[in-house]
């Protein structure tokens, strides 16, 4: 199964959601699909996708938060399952693409290769009641459909060939990103009736 | 040496003046004070993260959202979390307003904190972050408010350091 697959597959689910990706391959074959102003493409700091997650989906109720990790990233926070299993936001989806491999930093093999450790098993031994492990297309189409369905926390592991794009790019700096998907988030907050609080000093003349 | 039950009320109440209500942290001993107000303050949206790094994606999380937000740390934390400072919040030009507890300097008896509280001022400086000492809770309310202030006006990670003068009796 690729992880390209997989992304076209949800894609028509997702295209509305707050997205969270990780870095490399995953950030690149969503955009490919079409970039929407609520993705949010973090092209470093691996292991903060899921950190980031949760940051938007405590705040924004109405919203549905996925986030598409990696097992690289995954192991370099792996404490993020344990702070996300106690505060458990219901509105968070936590994807993560098992490749086995560093692929967008050499391709090196993750220690999820050996097929001795678990990232479900990770998650839910965290306390992350709803834990999915699939390996094709169908169990995932199917276990992202109840994920979404079920309104609670969950994790799918999915496992995919450690292949990516041939090509690398997108047609925004980074903190174009953030401005961008940062206007976004508090346009679609603002129009549940929320307005944003009043930052110091913009009360004031400069 | 304790810590201070009044100055640990005078940092909570500057947070809240400063119109602040969510927070991360990873609790020690001189935020623990701090830390439970936070935690029975039903106003208060307290999560705390298994590592410091874990924080500076739970900060920008809250800031996409449109929520004011606080991080405590203790020096050694603000090591720990020092990629996601450099290539989440400064590479995206996320800001940060970082309250951190400086163990391990003036004063210090713990020889585990010293090597820590020796290099924490070198490295902010290395990694361009604006700081201030916070040693008198009279003044702690406006620092915090400022603190803030500056890292929202420039998109970027500011800390207030918490000293042994003001988190101490």
């Amino acid at each position: 199964m690729r992880r390209a697959d997989c992304l076209e597959l949800i894609y028509p689910e997702i295209e509305d959601k707050l997205v969270v990706t990780i870095m490399g391959a995953c950030a690149q074959e969503l955009y490919d699909l079409g970039h929407r102003e609520n993705f949010f493409y973090l092209q470093h700091a691996m292991g903060l996708a899921s950190s980031i997650g949760l940051g938007l989906a405590n705040h924004l109720p109405h919203e549905k938060v996925i986030v598409l990790d990696g097992d690289g990233s995954a192991l370099m926070n792996l404490g993020t399952f344990t702070t996300l299993a106690r505060y458990r936001p219901r509105n968070f989806l936590h994807i993560i693409f098992d490749n086995g491999s560093l692929l967008s930093t050499g391709g090196f093999e993750s220690h999820t290769t050996s097929g001795v450790t678990d990232l479900a098993a990770i998650a839910r031994g965290a306390g992350i009641e709803h834990a999915a492990s699939v390996a094709s297309p169908m169990a995932f189409g199917e276990a992202f459909v109840e994920a979404l369905e079920r309104d609670d926390l969950g994790v799918i592991v999915a496992r995919v060939d450690a292949v990516g794009p041939d090509n690398y790019g997108m047609d925004f700096a980074l903190p174009e990103n953030a401005f961008r998907f940062k206007r976004c988030v508090q346009e679609r907050r603002a129009a549940t009736g929320w307005t944003p609080p009043t930052q110091p000093g913009h009360a004031s003349s400069a | 040496m304790t810590v201070s039950y009044e100055n640990s009320k005078a940092v909570f109440d500057g947070i809240k003046a400063a119109g602040i209500r969510s927070i991360s942290a990873l609790p020690e001993t001189w935020l623990g004070l701090l830390l439970q107000r936070a935690e029975d303050d039903p106003e208060v949206d307290l999560i705390q993260v298994a590592k410091e790094e874990e924080a500076v994606g739970v900060a920008a999380g809250a800031y996409f959202a449109g929520e004011p937000h606080i991080l405590l740390m203790q020096n050694h934390g603000f090591f720990a979390a020092m990629n996601g400072i450099i290539s989440l919040a400064q590479l995206y030009s996320v800001p940060l307003c970082m309250l951190i507890a400086v163990r391990g300097h003036w004063g210090e008896p713990y020889p585990w904190h010293t090597r820590g509280g020796i290099v924490t001022e070198g490295l902010l400086q290395a990694l361009n972050i604006p700081y201030h000492h916070a040693r008198d809770p009279a003044l702690v309310a406006k620092e915090i408010a400022e603190a803030y202030t500056l890292s929202q006006s420039s998109l970027s990670p500011v800390a207030l350091l918490l000293t042994r003068d003001l988190m101490e009796v």
